[in-house]
């Protein structure tokens, strides 16, 4: 039996009890699933020999053959600690893979506003939003992990918000990973749709309660609808042994604006693909992101914004800080149509490597079809700088501290557009350690 | 309080020093004049620790000990402070922020309890009074968006606020207008006691008119060919530096 079979055969009789134990749901949730296992079939994982894998091996995910989590409540203490402080009374907890009724809360969402478990969507009176666009941004394409997502669809949740809506407080998803269910695998699906000239803050959270060795494969979709606003951000800060494999793909249609912010502290190996489509005149995004990784983690940042119509505007700002043996990789396209006049794009990744052991693979890419645009791009790795370093040294500040003020300086632009305090606090903490506490005390 | 003797530096492999001999004394101020080139900004950086250059000949002492010895954060809690000739930008830190961070670096140092925020607050409200320097800056990144003028008062706020034995100040008179000029000597001034001394680096006589130096000592090609008084300074304005030049080639 070659490698390649063995591999992908792993999943077939987790995915027949999967199955099984789903019926019940629509019968185009079932086609759904079974297309898209067929699909992750012949896909397999990918192999370091393809260009979009070439830096990332999933090797050992493939190896570990994490199976599905068991779907039963485990108990769990401290669940609060993971909860933003502003989305105390407006969110979901999932507790490997489970919804988690007890830990959630929706007191601060309004009637209005459908915020659902998905396993309770797939099977309640709202199949029509989720027949309209689940998996249609991540149904068809050839990443195998967004296939193998699909396949054992179920856990996660719905949100719709209607035209004209404004949720105040921010909606969280936690994704927390318990003891007890190591080399397991949960695969978190998330919809949202936004109405026409509505607004939504989403907070996306990955974690974990201890040093746990897991594998999350996650799939978020998201509609921007005219002239609506969806603040998105996504803090991953899982167990320092699990792989994390997402994608966050969104629609953003006419006037409409989504503005993702990524958060990337934890996982062994962690890869996040985003695709952005501008499909409507005038459409913008913000996609930017921190990711702060130490010895022997990897992370991978794979983007593309996808202007297809006149005037769209995308702003992408990445930075990254390597610490110890670790490795980054950030692959940043941004693709402009013909017929995609006026478009307004910029990207930039900045690396800051704290140690000579760590490396950085930037590459940035540029596809452009048409003449009216305005385009740059810029990408850096570099250390910090003597000149500064020895500034605040001869102030009497100790060489660590003075480090610590010069990398949080780096992280800075990027901190300072998260407006939530509790996500702020949780990178000051990551980056500047008992410097935080030392700048309030 | 400062012995320099017999200082020779190199910076990638180049001597930019040369010999160089100077004794400080405590409540002293000293003007290290000269053309560009001639060394006087590697000796400031060198006294604060720079790391670009090397001392390859000779003795640093600072209060009798061997100050080369100590790394630029020792130093500089131990008393020494380098105003920069070009100020850093630190984003993401509060002026207050840093100065709290540096002061109570200091006082730890000493064997003093650490000041809160709210106790720093009022020392950083009076001291800042010195410098003229607006309230707004103190919650604004340090030097981050500052003015030129702007950051080389700030340079002389840090001063105010570390209380250093020993201040070198790197060239804060250049590029400063005539108002930022005065503001920032009569903060030297008011900081002056009879307990620190102050070495002024500066290629220009017009700031010797706001902070009368002990002595001036004329610097060329690392080593010092001249030392006077004052009246050093005003024959340099009128002469220029071609006959220290000519002196010394003819020497």
């Amino acid at each position: 039996m070659s490698q390649a079979v063995k591999e992908k055969s792993i999943y077939a009789d987790a995915f027949r009890e999967f199955a099984a134990a789903r019926a019940g749901e629509p019968a185009w949730v079932e086609r759904l699933r079974e297309g898209a296992f067929e699909r992750f079939e012949e896909l397999g994982f990918p192999t370091t020999d393809e260009e979009d894998w070439k830096y990332t091996n999933v090797a050992p995910i493939a190896r570990k053959a994490f199976m599905p989590a068991a779907p039963d409540q485990v108990e769990v203490v401290g669940v609060e600690t993971f909860v933003s402080a502003e989305a105390r009374r407006s969110r979901l907890v999932f507790v490997n893979g489970v919804y988690s009724p007890e830990h959630s809360a929706r007191e601060a969402i309004p009637s209005k506003v459908l915020v659902e478990e998905l396993g309770a969507a797939l099977t309640g009176e709202h199949g029509e939003v989720l027949w309209n666009h689940l998996g249609r941004l991540s149904g068809e394409g050839d990443d195998a992990f967004d296939a193998l997502n699909t396949a054992f669809l179920g856990s996660g949740a719905l949100i719709r918000v209607p035209a004209g809506v404004v949720v105040e407080a921010p909606v969280q998803l936690l994704f927390l990973t318990a003891p007890g269910e190591t080399e397991s695998a949960t695969f978190p699906r998330v919809l949202v749709v936004a109405e026409r000239d509505s607004r939504l803050d989403l907070i996306e959270t990955y974690a974990a309660v201890d040093d746990s060795e897991y594998f999350t494969d996650a799939v978020v979709e998201v509609f921007v609808g005219e002239g609506a606003g969806v603040t998105h951000y996504k803090v991953q800060d899982e167990a320092g042994g699990a792989y994390h494999v997402a994608s966050t793909r969104a629609e953003v249609s006419k006037d409409a604006v989504y503005d993702l912010t990524t958060v990337t502290l934890g996982a062994r190996l962690s890869r996040h693909d985003i695709e952005v489509v501008l499909t409507s005149p005038g459409a913008s995004c913000h996609v930017d992101g921190l990711y702060l990784v130490g010895d022997g983690q990897h992370t991978d940042t794979h983007s593309l914004i996808d202007h297809r119509e006149p005037n769209g505007a995308s702003r992408q700002n990445y930075k990254g800080i390597l610490d110890g043996k670790s490795r980054a990789v950030f692959n940043g396209r941004v693709y402009v149509h013909a017929g995609a006049h006026g478009t307004d794009a910029q990207q930039s990744n900045k690396n800051l490597l704290l140690s000579t052991d760590a490396r950085v693979d930037t590459k940035p890419q540029l596809e452009i079809y048409n003449d009216d645009v305005k385009c740059a791009h810029g990408a850096t790795v570099g250390q910090l700088e003597e000149e500064e370093l020895f500034y605040l040294l001869s102030r009497g500040l100790h060489r660590d501290l003075a480090r610590n003020l010069l990398t949080y300086g780096f992280a800075e632009e990027i901190v300072k557009k998260i407006k939530f305090d509790s996500i702020r606090a949780q990178l000051d903490e990551a980056i500047l350690n008992r410097l935080h506490a030392r700048l309030e005390a | 309080m400062l012995e320099i003797r017999d200082l020779h530096a190199t910076v990638d492999g180049k001597e930019i020093l040369r010999g160089i001999n100077l004794s400080i004394k405590k409540g002293e101020i000293h003007a290290i004049m000269g053309p560009n080139g001639s060394g006087k900004s590697t000796l400031a950086k060198i006294l604060a620790g720079h790391p670009a250059y090397e001392v390859t000949q000779g003795e640093v002492l600072f209060e009798g000990r061997n100050l080369l010895e100590l790394e630029p954060d020792e130093r500089a809690r131990e008393g020494v402070f380098l105003a920069f000739q070009y100020p850093v930008e630190v984003p993401g830190v509060s002026n207050a922020q840093f100065l709290r961070l540096a002061y109570n670096e200091k006082r730890k140092h000493l064997g003093e309890e650490e000041l809160d925020p709210l106790e720093f607050k009022d020392l950083l409200a009076e001291r800042a009074k010195v410098v003229e320097m607006d309230a707004g800056l103190m919650s604004r990144s340090v030097n981050e968006g500052f003015s030129g003028g702007e950051k080389k008062r700030n340079e002389i706020l840090q001063m105010a606020v570390l209380e250093p034995k020993l201040a070198v100040l790197d060239e804060t008179d250049s590029g400063l207008d005539i108002d930022a000029l005065r503001i920032v000597s009569e903060g030297v001034n008011k900081l002056r006691t009879p307990e620190n001394a102050v070495v002024l680096v500066t290629h220009y006589q017009r700031l010797l008119n706001y902070i009368i130096p002990d002595q001036v000592h004329v610097l060329y090609k690392g080593r010092i060919v001249r030392t006077g008084g004052k009246e050093l300074a005003l024959e340099l304005e009128e002469k220029g530096y071609d006959w220290i030049k000519e002196a010394a080639a003819g020497a």
